[in-house]
Protein backbone atom coordinates (compact mmCIF):
# COMPACT_ATOMS: atom_id res chain seq x y z
CA UNK A 1 0.00 0.00 0.00
CA UNK A 2 3.21 2.57 -0.54
CA UNK A 3 1.30 4.20 -3.04
CA UNK A 4 -1.86 5.37 -1.11
CA UNK A 5 -1.04 9.00 0.22
CA UNK A 6 -0.57 9.59 3.72
CA UNK A 7 -3.28 11.65 4.87
CA UNK A 8 -2.11 13.39 7.41
CA UNK A 9 0.44 16.76 6.63
CA UNK A 10 4.23 15.69 8.32
CA UNK A 11 5.15 15.60 11.30
CA UNK A 12 7.94 18.62 12.50
CA UNK A 13 10.55 15.95 12.55
CA UNK A 14 10.03 14.70 8.88
CA UNK A 15 12.37 15.17 6.69
CA UNK A 16 11.03 17.00 3.37
CA UNK A 17 12.52 17.73 0.42
CA UNK A 18 12.79 21.33 -0.40
CA UNK A 19 9.96 23.09 -1.64
CA UNK A 20 10.11 23.76 -5.56
CA UNK A 21 9.48 27.57 -6.45
CA UNK A 22 7.48 27.09 -9.13
CA UNK A 23 4.98 24.86 -6.84
CA UNK A 24 4.38 27.74 -4.73
CA UNK A 25 3.74 30.00 -7.49
CA UNK A 26 1.19 27.81 -9.32
CA UNK A 27 -1.10 27.01 -6.10
CA UNK A 28 -0.77 31.17 -5.52
CA UNK A 29 -1.94 31.33 -9.58
CA UNK A 30 -4.39 28.80 -9.24
CA UNK A 31 -6.19 29.83 -5.76
CA UNK A 32 -6.02 33.50 -7.66
CA UNK A 33 -8.30 32.36 -10.49
CA UNK A 34 -10.25 30.15 -7.90
CA UNK A 35 -10.90 33.95 -6.38
CA UNK A 36 -12.29 35.46 -9.86
CA UNK A 37 -14.09 32.43 -10.50
CA UNK A 38 -17.76 34.11 -10.51
CA UNK A 39 -20.02 33.16 -7.54
CA UNK A 40 -23.74 33.15 -6.79
CA UNK A 41 -26.16 32.04 -3.95
CA UNK A 42 -24.93 29.67 -1.13
CA UNK A 43 -21.41 29.36 -2.74
CA UNK A 44 -21.01 33.68 -2.80
CA UNK A 45 -21.84 33.35 0.97
CA UNK A 46 -19.40 31.08 1.74
CA UNK A 47 -16.94 30.58 -0.81
CA UNK A 48 -13.41 31.15 1.51
CA UNK A 49 -10.89 33.23 0.10
CA UNK A 50 -8.80 30.82 -1.82
CA UNK A 51 -6.11 33.02 -2.36
CA UNK A 52 -5.47 34.37 1.55
CA UNK A 53 -5.14 30.86 2.93
CA UNK A 54 -2.83 29.73 0.00
CA UNK A 55 -0.59 32.73 1.32
CA UNK A 56 -1.03 32.28 4.81
CA UNK A 57 0.27 28.64 4.28
CA UNK A 58 3.42 29.23 2.26
CA UNK A 59 4.02 32.29 4.98
CA UNK A 60 3.77 29.69 7.81
CA UNK A 61 5.58 26.99 5.90
CA UNK A 62 8.22 28.72 4.22
CA UNK A 63 8.87 32.20 5.91
CA UNK A 64 12.28 32.93 3.91
CA UNK A 65 10.96 32.29 0.55
CA UNK A 66 7.47 34.88 0.47
CA UNK A 67 6.00 37.37 3.20
CA UNK A 68 5.13 40.49 3.54
CA UNK A 69 6.05 41.91 0.01
CA UNK A 70 5.02 38.53 -2.20
CA UNK A 71 1.40 39.28 0.03
CA UNK A 72 1.10 42.58 -0.44
CA UNK A 73 1.78 42.51 -4.55
CA UNK A 74 -0.78 39.22 -5.04
CA UNK A 75 -3.50 41.88 -2.80
CA UNK A 76 -2.86 44.30 -5.14
CA UNK A 77 -4.10 41.72 -8.14
CA UNK A 78 -6.59 41.07 -6.18
CA UNK A 79 -7.43 44.57 -5.91
CA UNK A 80 -7.60 44.80 -9.79
CA UNK A 81 -9.65 41.93 -9.71
CA UNK A 82 -12.16 42.68 -8.09
CA UNK A 83 -12.32 45.91 -9.34
CA UNK A 84 -11.84 47.67 -6.09
CA UNK A 85 -10.11 50.56 -4.51
CA UNK A 86 -6.53 50.10 -5.02
CA UNK A 87 -4.93 48.84 -1.67
CA UNK A 88 -7.62 46.82 0.75
CA UNK A 89 -6.30 43.58 -0.19
CA UNK A 90 -2.78 44.32 -0.22
CA UNK A 91 -3.41 45.95 3.50
CA UNK A 92 -5.07 42.94 4.56
CA UNK A 93 -2.97 40.23 2.78
CA UNK A 94 0.14 41.82 4.00
CA UNK A 95 -1.22 41.76 7.68
CA UNK A 96 -1.99 38.01 7.12
CA UNK A 97 1.28 37.67 6.22
CA UNK A 98 3.05 39.94 8.92
CA UNK A 99 0.91 37.33 11.57
CA UNK A 100 1.88 34.29 9.70
CA UNK A 101 5.11 34.81 10.23
CA UNK A 102 4.73 35.98 13.83
CA UNK A 103 2.91 32.58 14.02
CA UNK A 104 4.91 30.30 12.27
CA UNK A 105 6.77 28.69 14.61
CA UNK A 106 4.24 27.21 16.46
CA UNK A 107 1.52 26.97 14.75
CA UNK A 108 2.80 23.73 13.00
CA UNK A 109 3.79 21.66 16.38
CA UNK A 110 0.00 21.70 17.07
CA UNK A 111 -2.64 19.10 15.68
CA UNK A 112 -4.09 20.63 12.57
CA UNK A 113 -7.62 21.60 14.35
CA UNK A 114 -5.55 24.06 16.44
CA UNK A 115 -3.89 25.11 13.63
CA UNK A 116 -7.39 25.51 12.17
CA UNK A 117 -8.80 27.50 14.53
CA UNK A 118 -5.64 29.92 14.35
CA UNK A 119 -6.11 30.12 10.56
CA UNK A 120 -9.58 31.26 11.43
CA UNK A 121 -8.65 33.84 13.21
CA UNK A 122 -6.09 35.05 10.58
CA UNK A 123 -8.69 35.00 8.28
CA UNK A 124 -11.44 36.79 10.30
CA UNK A 125 -8.57 39.99 10.80
CA UNK A 126 -8.38 39.49 7.22
CA UNK A 127 -11.88 40.02 7.10
CA UNK A 128 -12.21 42.98 8.85
CA UNK A 129 -9.69 44.94 7.69
CA UNK A 130 -10.97 44.36 4.53
CA UNK A 131 -14.19 45.66 6.03
CA UNK A 132 -13.23 48.34 7.47
CA UNK A 133 -12.14 49.87 4.71
CA UNK A 134 -14.68 49.19 2.92
CA UNK A 135 -16.72 50.98 5.35
CA UNK A 136 -14.55 53.92 5.43
CA UNK A 137 -14.82 53.90 1.77
CA UNK A 138 -18.64 54.43 2.05
CA UNK A 139 -20.10 50.65 1.15
CA UNK A 140 -23.22 49.70 3.14
CA UNK A 141 -22.73 47.33 5.80
CA UNK A 142 -22.74 43.79 5.43
CA UNK A 143 -24.72 41.10 7.17
CA UNK A 144 -22.32 38.29 9.62
CA UNK A 145 -22.43 36.15 6.73
CA UNK A 146 -19.81 38.08 5.21
CA UNK A 147 -17.31 36.13 7.95
CA UNK A 148 -18.42 32.86 7.44
CA UNK A 149 -15.85 32.75 4.46
CA UNK A 150 -13.43 32.86 7.41
CA UNK A 151 -14.52 29.67 9.11
CA UNK A 152 -15.25 27.51 5.44
CA UNK A 153 -11.72 28.87 4.95
CA UNK A 154 -10.04 27.66 8.38
CA UNK A 155 -12.37 24.05 7.18
CA UNK A 156 -10.57 23.70 4.38
CA UNK A 157 -6.88 24.15 6.11
CA UNK A 158 -6.66 20.34 6.91
CA UNK A 159 -6.64 19.23 3.32
CA UNK A 160 -4.50 22.23 1.91
CA UNK A 161 -1.78 21.03 4.50
CA UNK A 162 -2.36 17.58 3.48
CA UNK A 163 -2.80 18.72 -0.87
CA UNK A 164 0.37 21.38 -0.79
CA UNK A 165 2.94 19.09 1.15
CA UNK A 166 2.87 16.27 -1.09
CA UNK A 167 5.39 17.03 -3.42
CA UNK A 168 7.59 17.69 -0.81
CA UNK A 169 7.67 14.04 1.07
CA UNK A 170 10.40 11.96 -0.08
CA UNK A 171 8.59 8.29 -1.15
CA UNK A 172 8.45 6.00 1.26
CA UNK A 173 11.61 3.63 1.22
CA UNK A 174 10.58 -0.21 1.29
CA UNK A 175 12.19 -0.56 4.50
CA UNK A 176 9.77 1.61 5.98
CA UNK A 177 6.68 0.48 7.69
CA UNK B 1 9.43 38.01 25.51
CA UNK B 2 13.12 37.75 25.24
CA UNK B 3 14.18 39.46 21.44
CA UNK B 4 16.41 36.42 20.54
CA UNK B 5 12.86 34.30 20.39
CA UNK B 6 12.42 35.97 17.20
CA UNK B 7 15.19 37.65 16.20
CA UNK B 8 17.40 35.64 13.45
CA UNK B 9 21.19 35.81 15.05
CA UNK B 10 22.86 37.92 13.25
CA UNK B 11 25.14 35.68 11.22
CA UNK B 12 21.61 34.47 9.08
CA UNK B 13 20.50 37.81 8.38
CA UNK B 14 17.10 38.39 6.08
CA UNK B 15 17.59 41.70 5.33
CA UNK B 16 14.43 44.17 7.57
CA UNK B 17 12.78 42.56 10.15
CA UNK B 18 8.96 41.49 9.37
CA UNK B 19 7.39 44.44 11.31
CA UNK B 20 9.67 46.55 9.41
CA UNK B 21 8.55 45.33 6.36
CA UNK B 22 4.83 45.06 7.67
CA UNK B 23 5.07 48.71 8.48
CA UNK B 24 6.81 49.67 5.02
CA UNK B 25 3.71 47.78 3.08
CA UNK B 26 1.00 48.53 5.31
CA UNK B 27 1.87 52.09 4.55
CA UNK B 28 2.02 51.85 1.43
CA UNK B 29 -1.34 50.48 0.88
CA UNK B 30 -2.64 53.06 3.02
CA UNK B 31 -1.11 55.89 0.76
CA UNK B 32 -2.50 53.45 -2.54
CA UNK B 33 -6.11 53.56 -1.00
CA UNK B 34 -6.07 57.70 0.03
CA UNK B 35 -5.04 58.09 -3.65
CA UNK B 36 -7.00 56.10 -5.38
CA UNK B 37 -10.01 57.39 -3.65
CA UNK B 38 -9.00 60.99 -3.84
CA UNK B 39 -7.37 61.26 -6.99
CA UNK B 40 -7.87 59.25 -10.57
CA UNK B 41 -3.70 58.75 -10.15
CA UNK B 42 -3.76 55.00 -10.40
CA UNK B 43 -5.63 54.18 -13.34
CA UNK B 44 -2.49 53.39 -15.68
CA UNK B 45 -1.34 50.96 -12.96
CA UNK B 46 -4.79 49.31 -12.67
CA UNK B 47 -5.60 49.23 -16.95
CA UNK B 48 -1.72 47.63 -16.88
CA UNK B 49 -2.89 44.63 -13.71
CA UNK B 50 -5.97 44.49 -15.68
CA UNK B 51 -4.48 43.29 -18.62
CA UNK B 52 -2.93 40.75 -17.34
CA UNK B 53 -5.48 39.76 -15.31
CA UNK B 54 -8.22 39.22 -17.86
CA UNK B 55 -6.76 36.09 -19.17
CA UNK B 56 -7.02 34.63 -16.39
CA UNK B 57 -10.12 35.66 -15.28
CA UNK B 58 -12.18 34.23 -18.33
CA UNK B 59 -9.73 31.43 -18.35
CA UNK B 60 -11.49 30.87 -14.36
CA UNK B 61 -14.97 31.57 -15.81
CA UNK B 62 -14.84 28.57 -18.61
CA UNK B 63 -15.56 25.13 -16.46
CA UNK B 64 -18.91 27.60 -15.22
CA UNK B 65 -19.44 28.11 -18.82
CA UNK B 66 -19.54 24.54 -20.14
CA UNK B 67 -21.60 23.94 -16.83
CA UNK B 68 -24.56 26.37 -17.90
CA UNK B 69 -24.34 24.79 -20.97
CA UNK B 70 -24.77 21.52 -20.47
CA UNK B 71 -26.88 21.78 -18.06
CA UNK B 72 -29.04 23.63 -20.20
CA UNK B 73 -28.70 21.41 -23.03
CA UNK B 74 -30.45 19.09 -20.80
CA UNK B 75 -33.35 21.37 -20.12
CA UNK B 76 -36.95 19.19 -20.06
CA UNK B 77 -38.83 18.75 -22.62
CA UNK B 78 -41.93 19.45 -20.62
CA UNK B 79 -39.82 22.79 -19.31
CA UNK B 80 -40.02 23.92 -22.94
CA UNK B 81 -43.32 22.74 -23.81
CA UNK B 82 -44.70 24.93 -21.14
CA UNK B 83 -42.30 28.07 -21.72
CA UNK B 84 -43.54 28.04 -25.88
CA UNK B 85 -47.10 27.81 -24.83
CA UNK B 86 -46.73 31.07 -22.30
CA UNK B 87 -44.80 32.61 -24.93
CA UNK B 88 -47.31 32.19 -27.56
CA UNK B 89 -50.06 33.61 -25.30
CA UNK B 90 -47.92 36.40 -24.90
CA UNK B 91 -46.86 36.95 -28.24
CA UNK B 92 -51.18 36.82 -29.19
CA UNK B 93 -51.51 39.35 -26.67
CA UNK B 94 -49.00 41.17 -27.41
CA UNK B 95 -49.36 41.02 -31.57
CA UNK B 96 -51.83 44.48 -31.31
CA UNK B 97 -49.39 46.61 -29.75
CA UNK B 98 -46.70 45.31 -31.88
CA UNK B 99 -48.27 46.05 -35.29
CA UNK B 100 -49.38 49.46 -34.33
CA UNK B 101 -46.13 49.67 -32.84
CA UNK B 102 -44.10 49.61 -36.35
CA UNK B 103 -46.83 52.05 -37.83
CA UNK B 104 -45.46 54.58 -34.81
CA UNK B 105 -41.71 53.84 -35.52
CA UNK B 106 -42.83 54.36 -39.19
CA UNK B 107 -44.03 57.69 -38.29
CA UNK B 108 -41.93 58.94 -35.71
CA UNK B 109 -38.75 57.96 -38.70
CA UNK B 110 -40.32 60.61 -40.57
CA UNK B 111 -41.51 62.82 -38.30
CA UNK B 112 -37.62 62.80 -37.30
CA UNK B 113 -36.20 63.40 -40.47
CA UNK B 114 -38.15 65.95 -41.27
CA UNK B 115 -36.78 67.90 -37.75
CA UNK B 116 -33.70 66.42 -39.13
CA UNK B 117 -33.27 65.49 -35.48
CA UNK B 118 -29.97 63.49 -34.34
CA UNK B 119 -30.54 59.79 -34.69
CA UNK B 120 -30.71 58.82 -31.08
CA UNK B 121 -29.29 55.26 -30.70
CA UNK B 122 -25.99 54.10 -33.13
CA UNK B 123 -25.76 50.57 -34.10
CA UNK B 124 -27.95 47.64 -32.45
CA UNK B 125 -28.58 46.19 -29.49
CA UNK B 126 -27.26 43.40 -28.15
CA UNK B 127 -29.68 40.16 -26.49
CA UNK B 128 -27.47 39.12 -23.30
CA UNK B 129 -27.91 36.29 -20.77
CA UNK B 130 -27.36 36.78 -17.28
CA UNK B 131 -24.32 34.43 -15.93
CA UNK B 132 -23.39 34.88 -12.28
CA UNK B 133 -24.16 37.16 -9.55
CA UNK B 134 -20.96 39.30 -8.81
CA UNK B 135 -18.18 38.03 -6.77
CA UNK B 136 -18.18 41.01 -4.10
CA UNK B 137 -20.92 41.36 -1.48
CA UNK B 138 -20.57 44.88 -1.19
CA UNK B 139 -21.61 45.69 -4.71
CA UNK B 140 -24.58 44.67 -6.49
CA UNK B 141 -23.69 43.30 -9.87
CA UNK B 142 -23.93 40.60 -11.81
CA UNK B 143 -22.09 39.11 -14.97
CA UNK B 144 -24.17 38.95 -18.29
CA UNK B 145 -22.81 36.86 -21.44
CA UNK B 146 -23.47 37.42 -24.99
CA UNK B 147 -22.76 36.27 -28.51
CA UNK B 148 -19.25 36.23 -29.30
CA UNK B 149 -19.16 38.49 -32.17
CA UNK B 150 -20.98 41.20 -30.93
CA UNK B 151 -19.48 44.27 -29.36
CA UNK B 152 -20.60 45.62 -25.52
CA UNK B 153 -18.60 48.50 -23.94
CA UNK B 154 -18.50 50.00 -20.43
CA UNK B 155 -21.60 52.37 -20.44
CA UNK B 156 -23.86 50.63 -22.35
CA UNK B 157 -27.36 50.53 -20.82
CA UNK B 158 -29.05 47.18 -19.79
CA UNK B 159 -32.66 46.86 -19.97
CA UNK B 160 -35.07 43.90 -19.36
CA UNK B 161 -38.33 43.43 -20.70
CA UNK B 162 -39.88 46.03 -18.32
CA UNK B 163 -37.34 48.47 -17.47
CA UNK B 164 -33.95 49.31 -16.63
CA UNK B 165 -31.97 46.94 -14.95
CA UNK B 166 -28.32 48.73 -15.21
CA UNK B 167 -25.79 49.57 -16.75
CA UNK B 168 -22.30 47.72 -18.06
CA UNK B 169 -19.08 48.82 -16.18
CA UNK B 170 -16.81 46.11 -17.86
CA UNK B 171 -16.34 44.12 -20.71
CA UNK B 172 -14.81 41.09 -21.77
CA UNK B 173 -15.32 38.82 -24.56
CA UNK B 174 -18.47 37.60 -24.55
CA UNK B 175 -18.92 38.67 -21.02
CA UNK B 176 -19.55 41.58 -19.48
CA UNK B 177 -20.08 42.94 -15.97
CA UNK B 178 -23.49 45.06 -15.56
CA UNK B 179 -23.55 47.22 -12.05
CA UNK B 180 -27.24 47.21 -11.25
CA UNK B 181 -29.67 49.66 -10.22
CA UNK B 182 -29.55 49.00 -6.99
CA UNK B 183 -26.16 49.22 -5.90
CA UNK B 184 -24.71 51.87 -4.03
CA UNK B 185 -24.88 55.55 -4.99
CA UNK B 186 -25.49 54.28 -8.50
CA UNK B 187 -27.27 57.20 -10.10
CA UNK B 188 -29.68 56.93 -12.92
CA UNK B 189 -31.43 60.05 -13.94
CA UNK B 190 -34.59 60.07 -14.20
CA UNK B 191 -38.40 61.93 -14.93
CA UNK B 192 -41.29 61.77 -13.05
CA UNK B 193 -43.52 60.50 -16.07
CA UNK B 194 -47.05 62.37 -14.73
CA UNK B 195 -45.22 66.02 -13.69
CA UNK B 196 -42.48 65.85 -15.85
CA UNK B 197 -39.98 66.28 -12.76
CA UNK B 198 -36.51 65.46 -13.07
CA UNK B 199 -34.33 63.88 -10.35
CA UNK B 200 -31.76 61.41 -9.92
CA UNK B 201 -32.41 58.04 -8.50
CA UNK B 202 -29.78 56.65 -6.44
CA UNK B 203 -29.33 52.88 -5.36
CA UNK B 204 -28.89 52.21 -1.50
CA UNK B 205 -27.38 48.87 -1.76
CA UNK B 206 -27.95 44.92 -1.07
CA UNK B 207 -31.68 44.57 -0.13
CA UNK B 208 -32.81 48.19 0.19
CA UNK B 209 -34.74 50.02 -2.43
CA UNK B 210 -33.24 53.11 -4.11
CA UNK B 211 -33.81 56.12 -3.13
CA UNK B 212 -34.44 59.86 -5.13
CA UNK B 213 -32.54 61.94 -2.87
CA UNK B 214 -32.72 66.36 -2.50
CA UNK B 215 -36.50 66.47 -3.63
CA UNK B 216 -37.82 69.18 -1.81
CA UNK B 217 -40.44 68.36 0.80
CA UNK B 218 -42.90 69.95 -1.36
CA UNK B 219 -42.14 68.23 -4.99
CA UNK B 220 -44.66 67.32 -6.98
CA UNK B 221 -44.30 63.26 -6.38
CA UNK B 222 -46.53 60.56 -5.18
CA UNK B 223 -46.79 57.31 -4.51
CA UNK B 224 -47.43 55.57 -7.76
CA UNK B 225 -45.40 57.59 -9.74
CA UNK B 226 -43.62 56.21 -12.60
CA UNK B 227 -40.20 57.11 -12.89
CA UNK B 228 -38.67 56.73 -16.34
CA UNK B 229 -35.18 57.97 -17.69
CA UNK B 230 -35.08 61.34 -18.75
CA UNK B 231 -31.76 60.94 -21.24
CA UNK B 232 -29.90 63.81 -20.29
CA UNK B 233 -26.60 62.10 -19.00
CA UNK B 234 -26.42 60.18 -22.89
CA UNK B 235 -25.81 57.19 -21.16
CA UNK B 236 -29.50 55.81 -20.67
CA UNK B 237 -31.79 56.61 -23.54
CA UNK B 238 -34.95 58.84 -22.79
CA UNK B 239 -38.47 57.29 -21.57
CA UNK B 240 -37.59 53.61 -20.12
CA UNK B 241 -38.95 52.59 -17.32
CA UNK B 242 -36.62 52.72 -14.61
CA UNK B 243 -38.84 52.55 -11.53
CA UNK B 244 -42.31 53.03 -9.27
CA UNK B 245 -42.92 55.48 -6.51
CA UNK B 246 -43.12 52.94 -3.15
CA UNK B 247 -43.49 55.86 -0.42
CA UNK B 248 -42.93 59.63 -0.08
CA UNK B 249 -42.63 60.54 3.56
CA UNK B 250 -42.58 64.16 4.07
CA UNK B 251 -41.02 64.92 7.51
CA UNK B 252 -41.67 68.62 8.90
CA UNK B 253 -38.62 69.22 10.09
CA UNK B 254 -36.47 67.58 7.25
CA UNK B 255 -35.49 69.87 3.92
CA UNK B 256 -36.04 66.97 1.80
CA UNK B 257 -38.46 64.46 1.16
CA UNK B 258 -37.63 60.76 2.03
CA UNK B 259 -38.66 58.97 -1.53
CA UNK B 260 -38.46 55.25 -1.76
CA UNK B 261 -38.73 53.41 -5.33
CA UNK B 262 -39.35 49.90 -6.30
CA UNK B 263 -37.85 48.96 -9.50
CA UNK B 264 -39.94 48.17 -12.56
CA UNK B 265 -37.66 45.67 -14.03
CA UNK B 266 -36.62 42.34 -12.36
CA UNK B 267 -33.27 43.64 -11.12
CA UNK B 268 -32.02 40.52 -9.61
CA UNK B 269 -34.19 38.31 -11.12
CA UNK B 270 -34.20 39.16 -14.73
CA UNK B 271 -32.30 36.40 -16.50
CA UNK B 272 -32.88 37.71 -20.45
CA UNK B 273 -31.65 40.97 -20.90
CA UNK B 274 -30.77 43.78 -23.84
CA UNK B 275 -27.84 46.03 -24.16
CA UNK B 276 -28.96 48.76 -25.78
CA UNK B 277 -26.96 50.34 -28.24
CA UNK B 278 -25.08 53.42 -26.74
CA UNK B 279 -26.23 56.29 -27.17
CA UNK B 280 -24.83 58.69 -29.83
CA UNK B 281 -22.49 61.13 -28.26
CA UNK B 282 -23.73 64.52 -26.86
CA UNK B 283 -22.19 68.03 -28.01
CA UNK B 284 -19.25 68.57 -26.11
CA UNK B 285 -20.54 69.84 -21.99
CA UNK B 286 -19.62 73.72 -21.72
CA UNK B 287 -16.78 74.42 -19.45
CA UNK B 288 -18.51 75.50 -15.97
CA UNK B 289 -16.14 78.53 -14.67
CA UNK B 290 -15.29 76.73 -11.43
CA UNK B 291 -14.15 72.65 -12.78
CA UNK B 292 -12.00 71.76 -9.85
CA UNK B 293 -14.39 71.35 -6.91
CA UNK B 294 -17.14 69.57 -8.96
CA UNK B 295 -14.50 66.89 -10.20
CA UNK B 296 -12.62 66.20 -7.30
CA UNK B 297 -15.87 65.46 -5.24
CA UNK B 298 -16.42 61.84 -6.45
CA UNK B 299 -13.93 60.17 -8.15
CA UNK B 300 -15.22 56.92 -7.57
CA UNK B 301 -18.12 57.67 -9.69
CA UNK B 302 -16.12 59.03 -12.63
CA UNK B 303 -14.33 56.02 -12.95
CA UNK B 304 -17.50 53.75 -13.84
Amino acid sequence: MAALPRLSPARPEEILLPVRIWFVLSTLVASLMLNLLPAGGVWLAIRPDFLALTLLYWCIQQPRMLGVGVAWLFGLVMDVGDGTLFGQHALAYSALAYAAEFFHRRVLRFPLWHQAAHVAALLFLCGALVLIVRLMGGAAGVSWTYFLPAASGALLWPLISVFYQLPQRPARSPGER
Amino acid sequence: MPAYAHEPPPFFRRGPSPLARFAFFGLLSLALLVTDSRFAYLEAMRQAVAAVLQPLQSVATWPGLAAERFGGYFSSQRDLQEQNQALQNQLLAQAKAVQGHEDLVRENARLRAVLQVRERYGGGSVAAEALFGGRDPFRQKLVIGYAGEAEVKPGQAVIDETGVVGQVTRSFSGMAEVTLLTDKDHAVPVRVRRSGLRSVLYGAGAGRLPELRFMAANADIQPGDVLVTSGIDGVYPPDLAVATVASVERETGLMFARIVCQPAAGVDRSRHLLVLAPVAALPERPEAETDPESRRKNPRHRRR
